[in-house]
């Protein structure tokens, strides 16, 4: 039998490879490519959880599905972003998009 | 050590690589490609987990939709130079501190939690998950208020991702 | 009403009009002399009606009346009125003569006449061009600019001199004084744009004031000796006993210092020889304000004190032999009296020979209460009164009538105050000549008809009866002299023709001065012979009405002296020798510029004589010049070198010290490091820290999550853990 602290250090493994990738990618669309593995980590633990702490319910499976939507959402929104950046500015180098900058 | 202590460990390499070439190639759509593995990865582990529903909706919706998407945002915001000058900026040195960090962190509070090494319990056969979850999602009293919010923010990110990325009309 | 009452208000009208004038009607001469004139009338009024009440008592001693006014210790310092026969009689000349020259000021002053041309306040008045109906232009007399305040300071005076008549002690005795001190200061420098009358003004306060120190020495000594500053107490047999057997200084009682002291006071004020200087330099005033302040009051004031303080200084005499401050008195009386009437017979100024002969005459006063001739002296100061201020008016008509004469010559360069430049007057101003006359001949003491001639005799007889020779030779040969000097006077001034013609074109003054003169010289007769002896010329006359009012003044009155035909005889010879000398040696003096025959007579001494024996001069090399100095060093060297230099030097110090701390601390530290320095750390720092700000959302969200497992990472370690 699989012990439970496996799958959890698989998803942490796998959220700090996304936190990488979100903090040292250039590329914008790449940063979004990290934020998913996060997600996808986050995803891991709460079905892990689920089966694990409480499996006669489906709390765990209704929140992972919410994740879901709301991951879609914000992968939708976001890239539509990028595109218009991409429009406007002609670069997707987050390094290049600092407007904000003193 | 079993059979499914093996499959894991074969998956859990397939996610971590896949995931690992997600972050660190140069060409965009080779990482767009490796983050479709990962999610097939991560797919198979729901399988694992008896969560069969979430595999196949994790296939539809994230390899099916999702990483599509960004292979069109890929392709419409192709560079050529970009692709081939390094992937990484010049914090990735704090960023890949900062990820062990992390990790570190999240391994050390999980050790000290007394449920780390609890194994699966048994599945009960008499419920069927997928009408529970069915019914849970539609039934007021359970999660029918969120699943409708959920849909509601997806129409937001619809509606704000049409107008986001809407050309700007020269009349 | 009551008469004390009354008396406690005698000094208020003039007192009132000094302070309504000054208030509200100094912009009005008329009204401020309806003002003045009035309360001049009331006082007099009132002590007429006084005089009479203390007159018809056949068992009159005093009126009296007092309050407790200065709570001291146990008791109070009290003050009241008192007025016994000699106050009262007194009040009688100062009443009237008051009266008239608040009366004669205003013709004096020209009330109604135009403002002068060019006549300025302080100045006195120059004239005023008019045009008749033809168009010619005539210059006439122009109205005192400072009318008004004239009034003001003779009501003040008149209230100081009824304050210290009707006073029943020596204090306030002292305030009015002091008052009529001031009075004659702001009068004798009344026009101040002149420096000579400034000067004038000066000398007079200064000279009194050093009798004034002396009285007050005397005052103070009083004091401690008894207690008391009041008559009733201090002229007590049993005061005045303790006080003459306790010693004093240099062989004298404390009652004799004390009179001594006092006396010192009188001598300033009543311009005695060694103080008698200020009292020709004031007749730079106004001659209203000599006839004031040398006939009726201010002078009378030293006299009548002395006649009053009489019971001290005579403590112990046995009627026989004089106690020292008593001769002390009757030299000083005496000297001056020759002194002064030395001096008058080389005068040119028609003022100037009446102001010696004021001092000569108070000479007399002094001598004769010095003696200790009570009565003769108190009735010398009656009735000198009288024909002084009848003189010092006459001579102000006639300067006026001169003045005239220098307006319609249109010559400024004519003194009119100068006898030589008159002469023939008689002729133009009638009613000056006629009391003139009578004035002058009551001072040299004609006989009979003249009130002087009564007073004079009487201090003749004291003296030749109690056996005081020198006094009386040198009295005798002072009367000689004074008869001279008057018919000098009168001769060059009236007498002959006109020298100049300025005299020529003088005329007649208004009523509002040729009035006063003819009351006056109504008074100057007739008041002689309320004093006749009883046996004069051994005849059988009815009461010496005066001697017997005024001597019960003294609780042990003096008898009359016994009549002898010495001092009768030799008051005639003096009199009428030195008038008939007088006129036979002036009738010839024709021109201005004429040589005065006493040149010639007396030229070894003449040049003395005519410079008052270069007392002034001595004065001031030995006492202004080293005030002066010492002054000026207290001024320049202490003063402005020493102190101010102190002063400077704080304020340098200060503004050095300012300085240093500004440049040093201020500037550097706190401005500049402190506040541009903070300033720039401010900037320094926000320069540095908005280097975070680059806009890159990942080194955001590194920092973000760095900070975050700091946090978790303490939180851990230091809560969990």
């Amino acid at each position: 039998m699989i012990p439970i602290s496996w799958y959890l250090i698989l998803a942490a493994a796998l959220f700090s490879i996304g936190l990488f990738g979100v903090l040292a990618r250039k590329n914008a669309v790449a940063i979004l490519l990290g934020v998913e593995l996060m997600l996808n980590a986050v995803n891991i633990n709460l079905v892990t959880f689920w089966r694990y702490n409480a499996p006669e319910t489906v709390t765990g499976q209704v929140f992972a599905i919410i994740v879901f939507a709301v991951a879609a959402a914000e992968v939708a929104v976001g890239l539509a972003l990028i595109i218009s950046i991409y429009r406007n500015r002609n670069t997707i180098v987050a390094d290049d998009l600092d407007l904000m900058k003193w | 050590m079993q059979i499914t202590q093996i499959l894991f460990l074969i998956f859990a390499a397939i996610i971590l690589g896949s995931a690992f070439k997600v972050v660190t190639t140069k060409k965009m759509i080779h990482a767009a490609f490796w983050l479709i593995v990962t999610l097939f990865g991560v797919a198979a582990l729901y399988a694992m987990l008896n969560a069969g529903f979430m595999a196949m909706v994790q296939i539809v919706v994230y390899v099916g939709a999702i990483a599509i998407l960004f292979i069109f945002a890929i392709m419409l915001t192709r560079k050529e130079l970009l692709d081939s000058a390094a992937p990484l900026n010049k914090n990735w040195g704090v960023a890949a501190l900062f990820g062990l960090l992390s990790f570190g962190g999240l391994y050390t509070l999980l050790r000290n939690w007394e449920g780390f090494s609890n194994k699966a319990s048994a599945l009960s056969t008499d419920v069927d998950m997928i009408t529970e979850l069915g019914t849970a999602l539609v039934t007021p009293n359970a999660y029918l208020l969120p699943f409708e919010v959920a849909s509601v923010l997806l129409l937001a990110a619809l509606i704000g991702a049409v107008y986001v990325a809407n050309e700007a009309k020269s009349d | 009403m009551e008469t004390t009452n009354l008396i406690w208000l005698l000094p208020l009208p003039p007192l009132l009009a000094f302070f309504i004038i000054v208030l509200f009607t100094n912009k009005s001469n008329k009204l401020s002399h309806i003002i003045g004139v009035s309360a001049a009338a009331l006082s007099w009024a009132g002590a007429m009606y006084v005089f009479y009440q203390a007159v018809v008592d056949d068992h009159f001693v005093a009126f009296t009346d007092t309050i407790d006014w200065l709570p001291l210790g146990d008791g109070y310092l009290e003050i009241g009125v008192r007025i016994d026969p000699l106050s009262a009689a007194v009040l009688f000349f100062v009443g009237i003569t008051i009266f008239m020259i608040f009366l004669y000021s205003v013709g004096y002053h020209n009330f109604g006449q135009p403002k002068g041309d060019h006549d300025k306040q302080g100045l006195p008045p120059h004239g005023a061009t008019v045009e008749d109906e033809h168009g010619h232009k005539h210059t006439v007399p122009s109205v005192e600019p400072m009318y008004a305040r004239f009034f003001a300071f003779i009501g003040l005076f008149a209230a100081g001199m009824y304050t210290l008549v009707i006073s029943d002690n020596l204090l306030t005795l002292f305030v009015g004084w002091e008052i009529m001190g001031l009075c004659s200061y702001l009068l004798i420098g009344f026009w101040f744009a002149k420096k000579s009358a400034r000067n004038a003004g000066i000398k007079a306060f200064m000279t009194t004031r050093i009798g004034d120190v002396f009285m007050l020495l005397g005052l103070a000594f009083l004091y401690t000796a008894t207690g008391s500053l009041s008559y009733e107490v201090i002229f007590s047999e049993a005061t005045l006993h303790a006080l003459a057997s306790a010693p004093a200084f240099w062989g004298l009682s404390a009652a004799g210092t004390i009179g001594l002291l006092l006396f010192i006071g009188a001598v300033g004020k009543s311009a005695q020889w060694p103080l008698h200087v200020w009292l020709p330099d004031a007749m730079e005033g106004p001659t209203p304000v000599s006839a004031m302040i040398h006939a009726a009051t201010m002078v009378s004031a030293g006299v009548y004190m002395t006649i009053r303080i009489f019971p001290l200084f005579s403590a112990g005499w046995d009627h026989h032999t004089l106690t020292p401050a008593m001769s002390i008195i009757a030299f000083i009386g005496a000297f001056t009296a020759l002194f002064a009437a030395t001096i008058a017979i080389a005068q040119n100024d028609v003022k100037g020979v009446l102001a010696y002969s004021t001092i000569s005459q108070l000479g007399f006063m002094m001598a004769a209460i010095g003696i200790g001739a009570y009565v003769a002296a108190a009735f010398h100061l009656v009735t000198h009164a009288f024909f002084k201020a009848l003189l010092f008016l006459g001579s102000g008509s006639v300067i006026h009538g001169m003045e005239h004469g220098v307006l319609h010559t249109g010559d400024h360069s004519v003194d009119p105050q100068d006898m030589r430049n008159m002469g023939g007057l008689a002729k133009k101003m009638p009613i000056t000549f006629w009391t003139f006359l009578i004035g002058g001949f009551a001072l040299s003491g004609f006989p009979i008809v003249t009130a002087g001639f009564w007073s004079k005799d009487e201090i003749f007889a004291d003296a030749f009866a109690h056996g005081h020779t020198a006094v009386f030779v040198t009295l005798a040969l002072a009367a000689f002299l004074t008869a001279f000097y008057t018919m000098r006077q009168i001769t060059m001034t009236f007498l002959g023709e006109a020298r100049t013609p300025e005299a020529e074109h003088a005329h007649e003054t208004p009523w509002t001065m040729t009035t006063p003169l003819v009351i006056l010289s109504i008074f100057a007769v007739g008041f002689g012979w309320v004093g006749i002896p009883e046996d004069f010329m051994n005849l059988s006359l009815p009461t010496n009405w005066f001697h017997s009012f005024v001597g019960h003044t003294l609780p042990h009155p003096m008898a009359a002296p016994v009549f002898s035909w010495i001092p009768l005889g030799t008051s005639l010879v003096v009199a009428l020798g030195g008038l008939g000398i007088g006129y036979l040696t002036y009738r010839n003096f024709k021109s201005a510029d004429a040589v005065d025959p006493m040149r010639k007579l007396l030229s070894p001494v003449y040049h003395f004589i005519e410079n008052k024996y270069y007392f002034d001069e001595a004065y001031d090399y030995l006492f202004v010049k080293p005030a002066t100095w010492i002054s000026e060093v207290f001024t320049n060297k202490m003063d402005q070198g020493v102190i101010d230099w102190i002063l400077h030097s704080f304020g340098t110090a200060s503004f050095a010290i300012g300085s240093t701390i500004r440049n040093q601390f201020d500037t550097p530290v706190i401005n500049r490091f402190f506040g541009d320095g903070s300033a720039e750390v401010v900037q320094i720092f926000g320069r540095w820290l908005r280097k975070a700000q680059t806009g890159r959302i990942q080194q955001y969200m590194l920092s973000a999550l760095g900070v975050l497992f700091i946090i978790f990472i303490a939180l851990y370690y230091l809560v969990l853990a």
